[in-house]
């Protein structure tokens, strides 16, 4: 784990722990994803942006945001971590310590096994505990307490009690902290019954998404990619749940689905804009929740513009893409004119050095040539 | 938590009357009935699945829960029939969850190594050796947060003792001051594997001082000496004092598991019928100076009970394969 030592804190970014190589978030991205009409085109729902006046705040804000609110509506809810109290590595917890007290807000030991299982047996009890994993690779060690407790457990003692627990977790790479500290495992979880799984791309949906799993009486896990976490973007004021299982449509499009997770979503609609400019009109899909899975908003898009690439960040052998490309395929078979593509990490592990660690992530030249390939232009 | 009604329970534990030591040993009868009659079904092959009998552990089920409210929690093992029976579990709907009915506590989808009765706090087999103690850390946390004063109890044998998850478990409600009581049923073996070779101390209780808490092992075939041991670490748990860790060393009469004889290659003949002459019936019968006449009345109300929840069983429908797939999600 990298320690923020006293000496090199202070140039570090408090809330975001990065250190200072990491990757860009593309500026088109920013602009992409601000003010995008019909979020959730598809949904059948009314597009949530426009319900309530807007400001811009960061992915992180979003997320303390949701903490605050739901702290405040429900006193069942209590967040257990690894240096939660001072909001100390990525800063998702601040202020919450100062205004609940350190009894619904505690600092536990580096005991992953112990905090989830902890979390689990508080939800068992009543609670709405949310237990905050530093990094998304240390929750191998929490694996038995989430798999083979908190999913099973309504299931197995035939419904006779749920389990609301939150396990919230920052995942992916670009920030140099190498093969142990940068994966993305959402496709280890979307394979289990029993357990849900969120994947937010930016701050409106962290906060609905975050707000609804809270709410959830299942055990749901939020994976957050750290390069999010400084991203801006506008959320509306108030309350703001976003519904698990509904896909959006971050940008609209006619001649190829992109279909990103988390924040491939970026890549995804940073492609768009370079394939914009030679006249290919990406549609981009968030899928927002992995289980449950929005696969008929999926398949819709796919069914308009005939191909479909999935972009994610978790390795391709065996990731979401397959399980995306799988459903997409049964459901709009009849409509694809190409195969579906998949861009994801290598299959190696994520590499500490820069130029390793971006050969081995998806990029966005990496979606536009997957897109180039499946519309059968020359890349 | 507001919403609950803030109780605070009697920390003094009761003195055991004739009375009670008499329930005591009709309860462990109960247990040894029952599971009597489960290793006969699981031999006609009625019950499926994997099964685990207590037989000769009955004095830990009893005396631990003996010392407990009915709104104080217990969380158990796969070999949890004799914990489930002593915490007031519904013996037909237990029997009926062995035999796959519809009317079985899990639904027919737990069986026998995840019986749970939340209506009588009992929160559960867990059958991931270890699982259950990170569990009853936050069920502990919980009666803390909402001050009522209940406790839970965790059982766990030898072999978890060497789980990280028994150590993470430890050191978190002993900085927290939670409510939870860690009994270990220390029955010497992890199947095949002696406790003297698998564990770096004598007295597994020891452990309990890395974690600044109390430890004490205790006759595990004494039912009242389990009692006083619970009931000290409930007092202590219920004045907000923390964690204890109760070794009980005991013994199962029978193997493993019901693929595993009584004896075999791990373990002689000669040591099960020395730990048999100190049967805990036996020695609860001789503590209340039962007569044969005394005896055979408990044995005619227990077989009773248990012959009725095995009508109810029985009687049962079986569970549909729609069922299967009802309560993935809340």
């Amino acid at each position: 784990m990298p320690v923020l030592t006293k000496d090199n804190h202070e140039e570090q970014d408090r809330h975001g722990g990065l250190g200072q190589a990491q990757r860009p978030v593309p500026a088109t991205v920013n602009n992409s994803m601000i003010g995008m009409s019909s979020p959730t085109r598809g949904s059948g729902k009314k597009p949530e942006l426009e319900r309530n006046e807007m400001r811009e705040i960061t992915f992180v804000d979003a997320l303390t945001e949701a903490h605050h609110e739901e702290m405040e509506r429900d006193e069942r809810v209590i967040v257990m971590g690894e240096d939660v109290e001072l909001a100390y590595v990525f800063g998702v917890t601040k202020g919450l310590a100062e205004k609940f007290g350190r009894d619904r807000v505690r600092d536990t030991p580096i005991s992953e096994l112990g905090i989830v299982g902890a979390g689990v047996g508080a939800a068992m009890a009543g609670y709405r505990p949310i237990v905050e994993i530093m990094f998304m690779d240390f929750i191998m060690l929490a694996m038995d307490p989430l798999i083979n407790q908190a999913a099973k457990l309504r299931y197995m003692l035939g419904g006779q009690l749920s389990v609301p627990l939150v396990v919230r977790t920052p995942g992916g790479g670009g920030v140099q902290y190498g093969p142990t500290h940068s994966q993305c495992l959402e496709a280890w979880f979307m394979q289990i019954p029993g357990i849900k799984v969120a994947a937010p791309s930016d701050p409106a949906d962290a906060k609905g998404l975050m707000c609804a799993a809270i709410r959830d009486d299942n055990p749901v896990l939020m994976v957050e990619h750290k390069m999010l976490y400084k991203m801006k973007g506008a959320v509306p004021e108030g309350e703001h749940v976003t519904p698990f299982g509904q896909a959006a449509v971050k940008r609209e499009g006619g001649d190829i689905t992109l279909i990103g997770v988390g924040y491939q979503v970026h890549n995804c609609l940073a492609a768009a804009d370079e394939l914009a400019e030679e006249g290919i009109s990406a549609e981009v899909v968030d899928p927002r929740t992995l289980a449950p899975l929005d696969t008929e908003t999926l398949a819709e898009s796919v069914r308009k513009t005939n191909r479909c690439i999935i972009v994610e960040e978790g390795h391709l052998r065996s990731g979401v893409g397959s399980e995306i490309s799988a459903a997409v395929q049964e459901e709009a078979f009849d409509y694809l004119d190409a195969p579906i593509g998949r861009v994801a990490a290598l299959d190696a592990p994520i590499p500490f050095e820069p130029r390793l660690e971006d050969f081995v992530l998806p990029n966005t030249a990496n979606v536009v040539d997957a897109a180039k390939k499946a519309l059968g232009v020359s890349v | 938590m507001a919403t609950r009604a803030k109780k605070r329970r009697s920390a003094k534990p009761k003195r055991l009357t004739k009375k009670d030591l008499n329930a005591m040993y009709r309860n462990m009868l109960r247990i040894r009935r029952f599971e009597e009659k489960t290793d006969e079904f699981f031999m006609a092959g009625r019950v499926k699945g994997a099964v685990h009998v207590s037989i000769g552990q009955e004095a830990c089920s009893v005396g631990v829960c003996t010392a407990l409210e009915d709104e104080d929690a217990i969380l158990t093992t796969h070999r949890g029939h004799g914990h489930s029976i002593a915490k007031g579990t519904r013996m037909p709907e237990m029997m009926a969850e062995l035999l796959g009915k519809s009317t079985g506590l899990c639904k027919a989808r737990g069986g026998s190594m995840h019986i749970a009765d939340i209506s009588k706090g009992h929160y559960g087999a867990h059958s991931i050796v270890g699982a259950n103690m990170p569990m009853a850390t936050g069920m502990g946390l919980a009666y803390q947060l909402e001050g009522s004063g209940r406790v839970a109890v965790v059982f766990f044998g030898d072999g978890a003792s060497n789980q990280g998850s028994f150590h993470e478990s430890m050191n978190l409600c002993a900085i927290w001051k939670l409510p939870v009581i860690f009994f270990c049923e220390n029955n010497h073996y992890a199947v095949s594997y002696h406790v003297e070779r698998s564990t770096a101390v004598k007295d597994i209780s020891v452990r309990a001082q890395g974690y600044d808490s109390p430890g004490v092992t205790v006759d595990g075939m004494d039912v009242v000496a389990v009692y006083e041991a619970t009931a000290e670490a409930v007092r202590r748990a219920r004045e907000g004092g923390g964690p204890s860790l109760i070794e009980a060393k005991t013994y199962r009469f029978f193997g493993h598991s019901r693929g595993d004889p009584q004896f075999g290659p791990y373990r002689t003949k000669e040591e099960v019928d020395e730990w048999r002459k100190r049967d805990p019936l036996t020695i609860a019968a001789d503590m209340l100076k039962l007569t044969e006449a005394q005896k055979k009345a408990h044995l005619k109300a227990v077989d009773k009970e248990l012959n009725d929840a095995i009508d109810f069983a029985e009687g049962s429908p079986e569970a549909t394969l729609e069922s299967a797939l009802e309560d993935v999600y809340a």
